[in-house]
């Protein structure tokens, strides 16, 4: 596991309680980097591999292969010890480069079984125009479709409930045990395939066509089937190419070059050569690389639909935070009890509690909890001649009528007209309070009992611990990030400036934030969003990086680059690291690739003149046994590395956030300086090995 | 002493130049000098040329390779019919075939690589119309190039990087032919040759023996030679002579030309990109590495010629085979640093008899291409090359795809720069490969052994290079060379300057990226020292092994490196 | 394409014409105000920028060429020696040896030189044991001239000491003080020798 782990101690918003904090964890469990299966299947795979249509898409790896080749001819019509060593460690640098690559395929396929079983041929029962019921193959459902799903039902593919409620076990997709609840219309009106009804009955729509649904792409995802070189996997592909040309005619000139100098140079050796200085380590690692990121985001139970967005991810200028739930709590607790007109602070605190008894969400709660703490004032058994007045949109109210009290919760305009309708006059100082309360941030719940205003109970937004810092973090990486909330602007600016955003959107519309991405990418920025309705979908698809929560609609998924199985906001700041990681992955193995090449032309230069040139001995600076032994412990080295970075290259460097100069300067040292002294110890201790085993 | 001085007034001089010269350069190619106006329509007018129409990349590269093409036509047939041309008082006869088109092609492609002698071989008519003409109009050409790659990063979703014919003409009448001219005059004052009439024969009372010598109008082609980073000498012995360089000012002064408009144009670049850092970065790059080998030339040169040593006289002045004396050693070592440093190749001294290290020094300058300082225009380009290059890799390792001045570098930029920093050394060892394997390669070196090979290289890398130096030991006047050696300054030129000018379409296309503290800082200490990366590892790595085979074996035949 | 072409064809002409006009202003500035320089700094003797082979020990000689009298090959000895047009043996052309630090050739070519100035009684400076880059340097150094001393003051009978403060009178400075190498210009220098035995 890499260290850029969710910390979010927030459950992911789903309708149903949920319980406080867990790992993420999905269908893609973290697995074992050397998980032994994998690792037989990787092995099998590496030399499945050496199929030339499939090398020749890495042009690195092909020169070595054909390198190869050429040593081998050369080791049958001159054979000896060194030249089949250096062509069996030849072969062994092409072997180990499939086997970085098979290794991290092997990975995902493992996933994809996982998946795969739950698609396992479902029936389904298929409602006919008429409505009468067939039961079909879930196979042969097309888009349009519509299914008939009770409790205990597979659900046979991905749809939209268009009758019905039911709860729905989505565990085999996200993970998550905890059922969910699925509705007609509105934004939880998705099922996916492949999940079960756990009770009710629901009919749904079918929206994806055979063979194409979420869980046969994810499938395809993890296994990476359907992957694409990304842009920037292609540009680095090329420079790649361009130095493996360049040192092409390097090496072949030395045949000449030698020549003339009335030297013989072995073939054997300049193929050598060739290999050791093309960049093999980044060559063999690459699309490892590639697949390992989406591999770690699958890991956070995130999929994404193509590297392209993971990439992007790495880009992202600007990120677009939902308030609720990435971060604040997303329920507002009450925090303190602000009375008037002369009434008492228990006073209040006791009617508040009373009329929040029967209040089942969290505010009404923390009205009875914050109560109970304070007062101490214990949850009362009320007679029978009670009434409850639930919260309508229309009175924007909440109360309780019992014993010929009438006490009323809600909004301050709400609860004045309700006085003012019983005959009452609220109390001057209430405006300011309630004014005060939403400065700070806090949402002002008035209490009133028949005509007499008893005070304000303040419903405190929470901001999530350690969000401040998240986003300073964000900031040091010049990322920016922005706050979408539907609160007014004075309650917004407040949670802003205490959750440390660095800018807000408030009372946010979707044509707002649709706006905004606009306004933000014609600056050029690369934007990223969460989203989950289907008024989301249009700034989803307009965004870099559009994270759907799996919560959401069709359409939003639809729309979205991104899907989060956990339904959690937050993972957006990770999806960034990740992005950052696997681009970060690729310079520093490039880097450290060039790198290398200072210490094998000490190893390899001076062994292929050493003999006409006595004197080029001078630049045998690791005084490397003989000129064999130097060669052979270079090869043995450029292909030992490959297998030594295989566990880099699949968890990604290291990734901490900090300013870009910061990092550069990090992995500079690292895997530039250290690239450069790295291969002098390691050639020089193989050398050593080798004499000691009197190889040589 | 006197060198510590050297030096220091040489920063001096090229700090202040790097500054208002490289202000100045911005303000031409912006269209803001003006004061030669007339001349300037004349010519648009002439020519048939819109000044305020400007070129997509490709018509931009079309212009400037028919132009090419015609200038080389032109510069032969002259060679060609120099017998029946004017000025031409030694009555010299038709340049041989091979040799016009090996010479056309170096002084167009700004290498003035020569295999000819200048005062036994060339007319003035040819000196003058041929010769200098290209002089002042390729390092124009460079500059130009130059200046469109740079529109590519200061424009924004545009389509045109610029009108060729305009920015050659500003370059010319607003900056090259002034310049040239007043240091012009200041050659002749200090006893530089400028004259029509013919050589002049001198009997010596005093010793007994007649002279004769040879003349000409050598001291303003001088002025361009350098400035132009041409190199292209009047007479065989180029700045070694006195009659184009006579004295240690001259020498001074030539250095300084050599390395200001390289040197400056860097400002100029940061100003047309409105980040004058930027500049100063692409500056420290070049400054960094040239003052390295500075470094370890004079060092070396410093250290005595072996063969003096060997036959038992004792030096204290450096190695002076090879050298003038009114330079001296650690002089002639500067010179040459900032001579094949900068494609111009201009020689006061036999580079040939360099010791091994400090030709090595003359020859790694070349080999990394030519961006430190570079050519006029040439070393600017290609830095910017090299730079996408490490903005490409620096800008992964903080995990963002690059961006340079707010432009991604995506495939289509890496593959151009990829391109552009990949031919110079493919031509180079490939031609320098064929040349040690045929005999006809073979005859050329005038030493035996590695000094042999470091000769044949040495011509190679020059030409691929467009620098124009030699170790001078090699004949290169023959149809082998004569014609390798212009494939390989063609090629070094014009297969750099198209994906440069592509480059520069591509980037002008663009929308910026807006900047933001997460953005891969490309004005930094950092960014310098990777930049010095990529341009050591291309260069370095693609020539070690070549480089050990010629200078570091000879060197190390006593056993030790200096 | 043929409006390119024309284009292309006008434009190099009229650069043609205006490096000519460049040219021949910068011609008629400079035999206008700098004569003397822009012909050659031409002396009676010879020019001031170009050396020349001094045959006779009565004179102080300049630095050796690959022709003349030092030289060593005697395919190259051609007389007239240090004469420009002659240099190197190949005529007309200016130009060093070109012999790299570690040729063969040029080991031989300098002990030949060391012993042809010892037979001179001369213990020669490294300046005159090898041979200048355009191969017709007009300079010594100060200290070349005092290493001549001995040869000169044996044939012309002057004391050194006369000689010593000639060739302190004759030494030109680096330009600017710190410009280049300290110099004497040996026709000068002999010019001064002349009139000095004439007085």
């Amino acid at each position: 596991m890499t260290d850029t782990q969710a910390r979010d101690p927030q459950p992911p918003s789903t309708e149903l309680s949920q319980p406080i904090a867990r790992e993420p964890r999905g269908v893609a469990q973290a697995r074992s980097l050397f998980d032994r299966a994998i690792l037989r299947q990787a092995i099998i795979e590496a030399f499945k591999k050496f199929d030339p249509r499939v090398q020749i898409k890495n042009p690195v790896m092909f020169v070595v292969l054909i390198g190869t080749v050429v040593s081998l001819i050369e080791a049958i019509v001159h054979p000896g010890l060194f030249a089949w060593s250096i062509t069996a460690w030849l072969f062994g640098t092409v072997v180990f480069a499939n086997f970085a690559e098979a290794m991290a395929e092997g990975r995902g396929k493992a996933q994809a079984d996982t998946l795969r079983k739950m698609r396992a041929e479902t029936e389904a029962r298929r409602l006919d125009p008429q409505g009468t019921e067939e039961r079909v193959p879930a196979s042969s459902l097309t888009k349009g479709d519509l299914v008939v799903c009770e409790a205990g039902d597979l659900i046979p593919s991905d749809g939209d409930i268009i009758e019905g409620i039911a709860s729905v076990d989505e565990s085999a997709i996200t993970g998550e045990s905890a059922p969910v609840i699925r509705e007609s219309g509105g934004d939880r009106s998705a099922v996916t395939g492949g999940t079960k009804v756990l009770s009710d009955r629901i009919v749904v729509k079918i929206t994806a066509e055979r063979g194409n649904t979420f869980i046969d792409r994810m499938i395809s995802l993890v296994e990476g089937a359907s992957r694409q070189k990304t842009p920037n996997e292609i540009a680095l592909t090329i420079l790649l190419a361009v130095l493996t040309i360049v040192f092409l005619p390097v090496v072949v000139v030395l045949e000449p070059f030698g020549h003339y100098a009335g030297a013989g140079v072995s073939v054997v050796v300049l193929v050598a050569l060739l290999v050791c200085l093309i960049p093999t380590t980044i060559g063999a690692l690459l699309s490892a690389i590639g697949i390992a990121g989406m591999d770690r985001l699958v890991q956070r139970n995130v999929l994404a639909m193509s590297g392209r967005a993971v990439e992007a991810a790495g880009d992202v200028q600007t990120l677009l935070l939902d308030k609720t739930g990435t971060i604040t709590l997303g329920n507002r607790m009450a925090s303190a009890f602000y009375p008037v007109g002369g009434h008492s602070e228990e006073e209040l605190a006791a009617a508040a509690q009373l009329s929040s008894l029967a209040d089942e969400t969290p505010e009404g709660r923390s009205i009875v909890v914050l109560a109970k703490e304070r007062f101490n004032i214990r949850e009362r058994d009320l007679g029978p001649d009670h009434t409850f007045v639930p919260f309508t949109a229309q009175t924007r109210m909440s109360g309780l009528d019992v014993d010929h009290r009438q006490i009323r919760k809600g909004a301050a305009e709400a609860v004045k007209r309700w006085v003012a309708e019983q005959g009452g006059t609220p109390p001057s100082e209430l405006d300011a309070i309630v004014e005060r309360v939403a400065r700070a941030g806090s949402t002002p719940l008035a209490v009133a009992e028949g005509g007499d205003v008893l005070g304000v109970v303040e419903l405190k937004d929470v901001v999530k611990q350690g969000i401040r810092e998240r986003f300073d973090a964000m900031r040091q990486m010049g990322i920016r990030t922005v706050m979408i909330t539907g609160d007014n602007p004075l309650t917004a600016a407040a949670i802003a400036e205490e959750a440390g955003v660095d800018d807000y959107l408030a009372e946010a519309t979707p044509e707002a934030k649709m706006a905004l991405i606009r306004s933000e990418q014609e600056g050029g920025k690369l934007v990223a969003m969460t989203g989950d309705g289907t008024n989301d979908a249009p700034a989803l698809a307009q965004a870099d990086v559009g994270v759907a929560m799996n919560t959401g609609t069709t359409a939003a998924k639809e729309a979205g680059n991104m899907v989060d199985l956990d339904s959690n906001p937050t993972k957006l700041i990770d999806i960034v690291e990740i992005g950052k990681q696997l681009l970060i992955t690729r310079g520093a193995l490039t880097t450290f690739s060039i790198s290398n090449d200072v210490a094998k032309y000490f190893a390899i230069i001076p062994a292929l003149f050493v003999t006409t040139y006595p004197q080029l001995h001078a630049l045998n600076i690791m005084r490397l046994h003989s000129p064999q032994s130097a060669v052979l412990s270079a090869v043995i080295f450029n292909a030992l590395v490959i297998i030594a970075l295989i566990p880099l290259a699949l968890r990604g460097v290291r990734f901490k956030a900090a300013s870009s100069s910061a990092i550069l300067r990090r992995n500079v040292l690292i895997y530039g300086i250290g690239g450069l002294i790295t291969p002098f110890i390691f050639i020089k201790a193989i050398d050593l090995i080798l004499v000691a085993l009197h190889w040589y | 002493m006197g060198f510590f001085w050297t030096i220091v007034a040489l920063v001096v001089v090229l700090g202040l130049s790097w500054r208002y010269l490289g202000s100045y350069l911005a303000a031409v190619f912006d269209g803001r000098v003006h004061f030669l106006g007339p001349i300037e329509r004349g010519i648009y007018r002439v020519v048939g040329v819109d000044p305020d129409r400007e070129q997509s990349w490709q018509r931009y590269a079309a212009s400037l390779v028919v132009f090419s093409a015609i200038s080389i036509a032109l510069t032969y047939l002259i060679f060609r019919i120099q017998g029946s041309l004017p000025l031409n008082p030694q009555h010299l006869g038709a340049v041989p075939p091979a040799l016009s088109f090996n010479t056309a092609s170096s002084f167009v492609t700004n290498t003035n690589w020569q295999n000819y002698a200048g005062e036994t071989t060339m007319s003035y008519f040819s000196q003058i119309a041929a010769l200098t003409t290209q002089q002042f109009v390729t390092p124009a050409v460079g500059i130009a190039v130059a200046i469109a790659l740079v529109r590519g990063f200061s424009r924004h979703g545009a389509s045109t990087i610029g009108n060729f014919w305009v920015d050659i003409t500003r370059c010319l009448l607003y900056v090259l032919i002034p310049i040239a001219f007043c240091f012009g005059i200041i050659f002749v004052a200090q006893g530089g040759v400028q004259t029509l009439a013919g050589p002049v024969t001198i009997h010596d009372h005093l010793n007994g023996v007649s002279q004769t010598i040879p003349r000409g109008p050598i001291a303003f082609m001088e002025a361009i030679k350098q400035l132009g980073t041409n190199g292209g000498g009047f007479l065989n012995a180029n700045s070694a002579a006195p009659f184009e360089n006579p004295t240690g000012l001259t020498n001074f002064l030539s250095i300084y030309l050599v390395l200001v408009l390289p040197f400056s144009l860097t400002y100029t670049f940061g100003k047309m990109v409105n980040s004058v850092r930027h500049g100063a970065a692409l500056l420290a790059a070049m400054v960094i590495i040239f003052g390295c080998w500075v470094g370890y030339t004079s060092y070396a040169e410093h250290q005595g010629n072996p063969a003096v040593a060997a036959a038992g006289v004792h030096q204290s002045t450096g190695n002076t085979e090879g050298k003038e004396v009114r330079f001296g050693d650690t002089s002639s070592a500067l010179f040459g640093v900032a001579s094949t440093s900068t494609s111009t190749g201009s020689a006061d001294a036999s580079y040939d008899s360099f010791t091994p290290i400090g030709g090595m020094g003359l020859m790694s300058g070349m080999m990394l291409g030519e961006v430190t300082p570079g050519g006029d225009g040439s070393g600017l380009y290609t830095i910017l090359v090299f730079a996408i290059v490490a903005v490409f890799i620096g800008g992964l390792m903080i995990g963002r795809t690059p961006e340079f001045l707010g432009k991604k570098i995506q495939a289509r930029e890496i593959k151009l720069a990829g391109l552009a920093s990949l031919v110079m050394p493919l031509t180079v060892l490939v031609l320098t490969a064929i040349a040690v394997s045929l005999h006809a390669g073979r005859a050329g070196p005038l030493n035996a052994g590695p000094h042999g090979f470091s000769e044949i290289l040495y011509a190679l890398t020059s030409q691929g290079n467009n620098n124009g130096s030699a170790f001078g030991g090699l004949s290169g006047n023959t149809a082998f060379y004569n014609i390798v050696g212009a494939i390989d300054m063609l090629v070094g030129r014009f297969a750099i300057i198209i994906p440069a000018l592509a480059l520069g379409g591509a980037l002008a296309q663009k929308q910026p990226v807006p900047a933001s503290v997460g953005t891969f800082r490309t004005d930094t200490p950092m960014f310098v020292g990777l930049t010095i990366g990529v341009i050591l590892i291309i260069g370095g790595l693609t020539f070690f092994p070549a480089v050990s085979l010629g200078p570091i074996v000879e060197q190390l035949s006593h056993h030790r490196f200096f | 394409m043929l409006i390119l072409l024309r284009r292309s064809v006008v434009f190099a002409v009229v650069m043609m014409a205006g490096t000519l006009v460049y040219a021949f202003i910068g011609t008629g500035v400079a035999q206008l105000f700098f004569k003397n320089q822009a012909n050659g700094s031409i002396t009676a003797n010879g020019s001031t920028l170009i050396g020349q082979n001094w045959k006779s020990p009565a004179f102080f000689h300049g630095r050796p060429d690959d022709a003349g009298p030092y030289a060593t090959n005697l395919a190259k000895h051609i007389p007239g020696g240090d004469n420009p047009l002659v240099a190197n043996g190949v005529p007309g052309a200016s130009g060093g040896t070109n012999l790299g630090p570690r040729s063969k050739v040029l080991l031989d070519n300098t002990k030949a030189l060391v012993a042809y100035w010892h037979a001179m009684g001369v213990n020669p400076t490294p300046d005159l044991v090898t041979t200048s880059a355009s191969g017709y340097d007009p300079d010594i150094s100060p200290a070349d001239a005092t290493a001549e001393i001995p040869m000169v003051a044996k044939a012309t009978g002057i004391a050194p000491a006369t000689l010593a403060s000639l060739i302190n009178k004759e030494t030109h400075g680096p330009e600017l003080g710190f410009l280049g190498a300290s110099y004497i210009d040996v026709l000068q220098l002999n010019e001064a020798l002349v009139a000095l035995e004439h007085r």
